[in-house]
């Protein structure tokens, strides 16, 4: 038995091995041009058409390189500029290349967003590039690319409890970072974002129900209008590949105090409102009953 | 890439993919496929700490023999897995296979189950364990499929006909065991098996030992459920995957030692308005000598440790 297992543990190392020297020599020659094949085959024109889209720090994208869990990913978009009145990223729109549905969501801010920063936690199907693309005020489009390993997202089970997000689904909870107030800020988060959660399950409709041989509906948060004291800083057109609780966090800095509400809707129609009172000088948040 | 390059890459991982294969064929053949005995009448197939999907015989199975009937609990990865372990019981014993169950939802755990699928056996799992199956089981048989190594088979996802809310009793003939279901912890369908007679515990995946833990439930919800099992007393446990048999309460505390240290580290990073990705890349493992697959594991679970505690009032 144990020489048996000690064998087994050899073949183990050498296959290891093997497969990673197979891999890397794949990875050798996996080139852009190739893992962009979705892009340049159509997406990119079915979105753009042919508008010139540069490649430049206007925006940057941070994606981890493998996602360790692939119905949670996370990722972050920084923006290169603040928003002004002349000159602000007016949209931004996220892309998995090769999700079923590639499009994940369309992202509006305006002026008053402050900075067209953006977070939020994707289901990422198969090996794939993520992309983001921001377009100015003035129609000029820029994107930033990142490609992320992972499998399974988007028909990834549900997680395994989801009963606890039905049973409060539509139930928000709203956060704000106060500048500077924490004492380990630097490693752990910058300043001036706001996180808004939302309790929802958002089902893919990619499940096989495997008793009825049915794919179990889509059911999912398709839009989100966050506004500040009646002035409109975010809003998110959503798909499925929002993982499941959709989380968003966004730039929000306000100067004065003031009411903040936040509006969901999803594809059943349903809608979900919160409205809370924020002071700027704590970074205190109450909800409003 | 020329044409040749890609003759040479295709035959790498062709001859990799073949040599990879060949132990778990045969470790999922092996004659009594590895049973030992562990009480009167209880036994386990030990499984190995491996990944899921890329090696066979990962779970630990096992199986209680009444005077009428034999219970076996859990199946394995693949439908040659779980006839291995047939095979093994007949050789073992003349008294029927009646019941098969099964200790929650995960591939390496019920994938074989077709292996016993015949009329006089009877399917048991957890109340949430069809809708678990149903919604996961097409995801597991293709990702099965896509590896190599005797994994991909003919198996298909069988559904338990019976299932289990609170405890019931099930008897084998002048041996009762009592299956009790769980509140979601490793995952929502939990389910172990206590054999009375022996006083031996099947854990399922509520207790890892050297494997590192799973979290695919609730971290809350787990470390309920295994601070009520650690004040119980049991002879001995089978956890999910880990050494057998295993001592108790002993063999509860490293997982319970990891998963209260993930939820404090977590719950720390989540007040401090840390950010998933970076509290993945930040939170590390703290007695990881104990742990075998840190690297496939433990980032996914903070995943959902976080995914769970931000919720936290």
């Amino acid at each position: 038995m144990s020489t048996r297992t000690r064998r087994e543990g050899e073949f183990g190392s050498l296959c290891m091995a093997l497969m990673l020297l197979a891999s890397f020599a794949n990875v050798a020659h996996a080139t852009t041009a190739e893992e962009d094949m979705a892009w340049t085959g159509g997406l990119r024109s079915a979105f753009f058409a042919d508008r010139e889209i540069k490649s430049d720090d206007l925006i940057t994208l941070e994606a981890p390189q493998r996602a360790e869990n692939a119905a949670i990913v996370p990722i972050s978009i920084k923006a290169g500029i603040p928003q002004t009145e002349d000159r602000y990223i007016r949209t931004i729109w996220l892309f998995v290349d090769k999700n079923p549905g590639p499009l994940v969501g369309k992202f509006h801010f305006t002026p008053a967003s402050g900075r067209a920063d953006l977070g939020l936690r994707l289901r990422v199907d198969t090996y794939s590039p993520v992309r983001a693309i921001a377009e100015t005020n003035d129609g000029e489009l820029h994107m930033s690319r990142r490609f992320v390993k992972a499998s399974g997202g988007c028909s990834a089970p549900a997680s395994s409890d989801s009963d606890a997000a039905r049973e409060e689904l539509g139930k928000m909870k709203f956060l704000v970072r106060k500048e500077g107030g924490e004492e380990n800020a630097s490693e752990v988060e910058q300043s001036g974002l706001a996180q808004l959660m939302i309790r929802h399950p958002n089902r893919s409709g990619l499940q096989m129900d495997q008793v009825t041989r049915q794919y179990a509906p889509a059911e999912f948060v398709k839009q989100v209008t966050v506004s500040f004291e009646g002035e409109q800083i975010f809003e998110a057109e959503t798909s499925f590949a929002v993982s499941e609780n959709p989380s968003f966090r966004f730039y929000f800095a306000p100067q004065r105090a003031g009411e903040i509400t936040a509006e969901v809707v999803d594809t059943e129609g349903r809608q979900f409102s919160e409205t809370y009172d924020v002071s700027p000088s704590t970074g205190e948040v109450a909800a409003r009953q | 890439m020329t044409a040749s390059d890609r003759w040479q890459l295709h035959s790498l991982l062709l001859f990799s993919t073949m040599l990879c294969s060949w132990p778990a064929l045969i470790s999922a053949g092996a004659g009594l496929a590895g049973l030992q005995q562990i009480a009167d009448g209880v036994y386990v197939r030990p499984g190995r700490i491996a990944v899921v999907f890329e090696a066979g015989n990962i779970a630990n199975l096992g199986l209680v023999i009444g005077s009428r009937c034999v219970a076996v609990i859990d199946t394995g990865g693949s439908v040659a897995e779980g006839r291995a372990l047939e095979q093994a019981i007949g050789k073992l014993t003349d008294v029927p296979v009646c019941f098969v169950i099964n200790t929650h939802v995960h591939p390496d755990h019920m994938l074989g189950n077709k292996a016993f699928q015949r009329d006089n056996v009877q399917f048991i799992g957890h109340e949430k364990l069809p809708r678990a199956m149903a919604l996961r089981g097409d995801t597991y048989l293709q990702r099965a499929a896509e590896y190599p190594g005797g994994i991909a088979d003919d198996s298909q996802i069988v559904l338990p006909e019976r299932t289990v809310s609170g405890e019931v009793q099930l008897d084998l003939g002048q041996r009762i065991l009592i299956l009790r279901a769980h509140a979601t912890a490793h995952t929502d369908n939990d389910l172990s098996i206590l054999d009375l007679q022996t006083g031996t515990l099947f854990t399922g995946d509520l207790v890892f030992l050297e494997h590192l833990p799973v979290l695919d439930g609730s971290i809350n919800g787990w470390l309920g459920e295994l601070d009520r099992l650690m004040g119980e007393k049991f002879e001995r446990v089978v956890p999910g995957h880990g050494p057998v048999p295993a001592s108790w309460p002993q063999a509860g505390e490293p997982a319970v030692h990891y998963l209260t240290e993930l939820r404090e580290s977590t719950r720390d990073w989540i007040a401090r308005g840390g950010e998933l990705g970076k509290a993945q890349e930040g939170i590390e493992v703290e007695r990881p000598e104990q742990w075998q697959l840190i690297e496939q594991y433990h980032k996914r679970n903070v995943a959902a440790a976080f995914a769970e505690l931000e919720w936290e009032d």
